[in-house]
């Protein structure tokens, strides 16, 4: 059965660059001397009603904001289902109603926080602000949330269960999640100049945050971006040889050969200890293929492929690669994008998109 | 590609048994899991029940074999069992034989044991044992179940709030139809938090005496625990190793109620909408629904509302239905595939279990619950329930096919 052409019509990116009026592309990146990178808040009274603005939890805004651009951003703006990804959920209204408890002997408790604290909190606001009735899906799966998220897309749009999927995913940084994984040994000891992550590469990433969304459709429209091709996750490769025999098979099921990749998006987080499976794969299986990196711009995170693939789809509409994202070669023309990701070497994934 | 979705495992643990053959004791003899909370000190115990698993952290820790490690938790460890239950129950000797996946589903990840960590580290960053937090988030325990089951080829996690584990059946399904995967090991594990416990009776809806779903002086719900999965898998995987499958999934459905984050509509839009669609989806009228496993929390909203859908959509026809979590409390992110499972072993033993504490009918409704066991029932379709915070409903529609 010949798969049906998908098309990324609209899209919206919180993040800690200025992504989200869609303006601008990269041109100027935002530079921190740090070791996280914080998503920029723009005012949410232009996306929440008023009365829900100071109740409601920072990535939930965070999610609003980022689904209503992308809305707004496409020429049909309606949806028939919404599906969602989130690494840690909402984290900060979790920690609210955690530490309350614990710190007044499980007194004086009120509900919001508690509610809020749901992982399909973000999805469901959205459904409720734009009175979506359809399927609603929210994955929670480390590196593997924003891929199931469009997988389930592809295969709703695909199968003519929907005509429009609002796809997108969420994460939030707090201090406390920032210090817990700071103990963990995932950031930087030492704060560095973003821009400039790989020019120092050493143990540790810089944490970051975000929320992208992407209104899918079956059919093109003035404002589409690109298609979205196919994705692809493997859980826990033994050996490098398994990555390789996986990248294969993906591009010989979209009938592609190694050579017309024209750019891949690697997930490089500048962190030594995970990089070295970055630079192998690209070695033994990528060769010569032009590369561009993200992290360096939006800090790492479960959903942090969610940017990427707002990148992506913004490269093949645009037809330019930001110097913000340090490619790396140049490709004769952009008509098929890949990004490679890792997380923490457990969840490797690939995303592929291509010109309209 | 597969057109139709077989079940041919199933595996489980909850507050009535260890397995399904003890669930299936439990639910025939009325026998109800609901007690006192053993597991942690809470201010609530001795005053609001829930539905424990009848083992400690460290009993189920033998179970799988993993005698005194402080690697998993508790949420872990009730996936890890009956998910292995459920392959073993369905014949697979070799895991990777055809391309398999598993699919998860939980509600809080491992929050019992980030509860004694932010003990600690709130008093000082510095302090809180790192073991008790590097599982907290919702992956963590599908990974546990994905290597100690030896999946590899596909592995996800669902979390939406109380549907959870009846969206993976449906995302299951979905998968095999599209020929991604073969066969899918789909359904959730949860265990009882201090964190549920206390955010639930935040809402004012945990009843003190055990939940009494239908029944007018209904108070709330009943925490529950416990993991549940079902294999599912393609007609040709069931026709070339010669399969005899439990049941057939026929149908499924999610919508959202898109008006309240954790209230349902009033006539219950949400729930009449799943149950709609997953008529369609297995081209069933409704009056060929033999069975209902409602959600029925017990809650004064749920019961009302999904009541309410199930009189729009069957009319005077509505068939025998009950609330198997007086049984095994809510089980949250595990409480859908929990409810399939025994819709499953409903239609195997056609047999109905009671909805238990049922007393008084409630004013607004014409429909009662069933509250005897009713043995001689063939059930040819059954439909179980499942509805969620944020709107999130789903229905499936398990049917017979021996």
């Amino acid at each position: 059965m010949a798969r049906k052409t998908i098309y990324i019509n609209g899209s919206g990116c919180l993040s800690p660059q200025s992504t989200l009026g869609n303006q601008h592309f990269l041109e100027r990146p935002v530079s921190v001397e740090s070791n996280r990178l914080k998503a920029i808040d723009p005012n949410y009274k232009e996306f929440v009603p008023p009365e829900m603005v100071r109740r409601m939890g920072r990535i939930i805004k965070m999610g609003v904001a980022a689904a209503k651009t992308c809305l707004a951003d496409a020429v049909e703006s309606t949806a028939d289902m919404i599906i969602t990804a989130t690494g840690l959920g909402c984290i900060e209204d979790t920690e609210k109603f955690l530490g309350k408890m614990i710190r007044d002997n499980e007194e004086f408790l009120t509900p919001t926080a508690f509610i809020q604290s749901t992982h399909n909190t973000v999805n469901a606001q959205i459904a409720l602000l734009i009175k979506c009735y359809g399927y609603n899906f929210t994955y929670v799966h480390r590196g593997f949330s924003f891929e199931t998220a469009i997988l389930d897309s592809l295969i709703q749009l695909q199968g003519g269960a929907a005509n429009h999927v609002l796809l997108g995913c969420a994460d939030e940084l707090t201090n406390n999640s920032f210090q817990i994984q700071y103990r963990m040994g995932f950031w930087r000891k030492q704060p560095v100049d973003n821009l400039l992550l790989f020019e120092h590469p050493a143990k540790g990433a810089i944490a970051g945050e975000g929320a992208a969304f992407f209104l899918l459709g079956n059919k093109k429209t003035p404002t589409s971006y690109a298609l979205l091709k196919d994705v692809a996750t493997l859980f826990n490769p033994a050996s490098s040889s398994d990555i390789q025999t996986w990248i294969h098979a993906f591009l010989r099921e979209n009938e592609l050969e190694i050579q017309d990749l024209d750019l891949v998006i690697s997930g490089k987080t500048g962190d030594s200890r995970f990089d070295h499976i970055y630079d192998e794969v690209f070695e033994s299986t990528l060769p010569g293929i032009p590369t561009c990196l993200f992290k360096h711009l939006c800090g790492e995170y479960m959903t942090a492929t969610g940017f990427a693939a707002w990148l992506a789809a913004r490269i093949l509409k645009q037809q330019e690669i930001p110097e913000a994202t340090l490619p790396h070669g140049i490709p004769e023309e952009l008509k098929h994008m890949l990004i490679y990701n890792h997380y923490q070497g457990i969840n490797h994934s690939m995303i592929l998109l291509s010109q309209v | 590609m597969s057109k139709r979705i077989f079940i041919t495992g199933t595996g489980i643990i909850s507050a009535i048994g260890n397995n399904v053959s003890e669930v299936f004791a439990s639910l025939k003899a009325a026998t109800s899991g609901i007690g006192e909370i053993t597991l942690f000190s809470t201010v609530h115990a001795g005053i609001i029940p829930v539905a424990e698993v009848k083992m400690t952290s460290e009993q189920l820790l033998d179970c799988v074999g993993f005698h005194g490690s402080h690697e998993f938790t508790r949420t872990s460890l009730l996936g890890m069992i009956a998910a292995r239950e459920a392959i073993e129950a369905a014949g697979i000797t070799d895991i990777g034989s055809c391309k398999t996946g598993l699919l998860s589903a939980n509600s809080v990840g491992g929050m019992n044991r980030s509860e004694w960590f932010y003990k600690e580290f709130l008093e000082d960053q510095a302090t809180g044992r790192l073991r008790d937090i590097v599982n907290h988030d919702c992956g963590d325990s599908t990974e546990r179940i994905a290597r100690f089951t030896g999946i590899k080829d596909f592995i996800s996690t669902i979390s939406t709030a109380c549907s959870s584990s009846a969206n993976t059946i449906m995302f299951g399904a979905d998968l095999i139809k599209s020929g991604k995967l073969d066969r899918v090991i789909a359904g959730g594990t949860d265990s009882i938090t201090k964190f549920t416990l206390n955010g639930f009776n935040t809402l004012m809806i945990l009843d003190k005496n055990g939940c009494r779903p239908f029944d007018e002086n209904r108070a709330g719900l009943t925490l529950g625990e416990g993991a549940a999965y079902v294999v599912l898998e393609s007609e040709e995987v069931i026709v070339k190793e010669g399969k005899t499958p439990l049941a057939e999934l026929t149908g499924y459905g999610n919508a959202n109620d898109a008006y309240h984050q954790t209230a349902s509509s009033p006539e219950g839009t949400g729930a009449y909408m799943a149950m709609k669609k997953a008529l369609e989806k297995g081209r069933l009228p409704a009056s060929e629904i033999d069975y209902i496993n409602v959600h029925g929390t017990g809650t004064e909203n749920n019961d009302l509302s999904e009541g309410l859908a199930l009189e729009r959509i069957f009319g005077d026809q509505t068939p025998p239905f009950s609330s198997t979590k007086t049984y095994t409390g809510h089980a949250l992110g595990a409480a859908g595939a929990v409810e399939a499972v025994i819709s499953i072993l409903s239609i195997q033993h056609e047999m109905i279990f009671p909805n238990l504490n049922w007393s008084t009918p409630m004013k607004e409704l014409k429909i009662r619950p069933v509250i005897e066991v009713r043995k001689g029932m063939r059930i040819a379709h059954a439909l179980s329930n499942s509805f969620g915070f944020g709107g999130n409903n789903s229905a499936v529609i398990v049917s017979n096919c021996g």
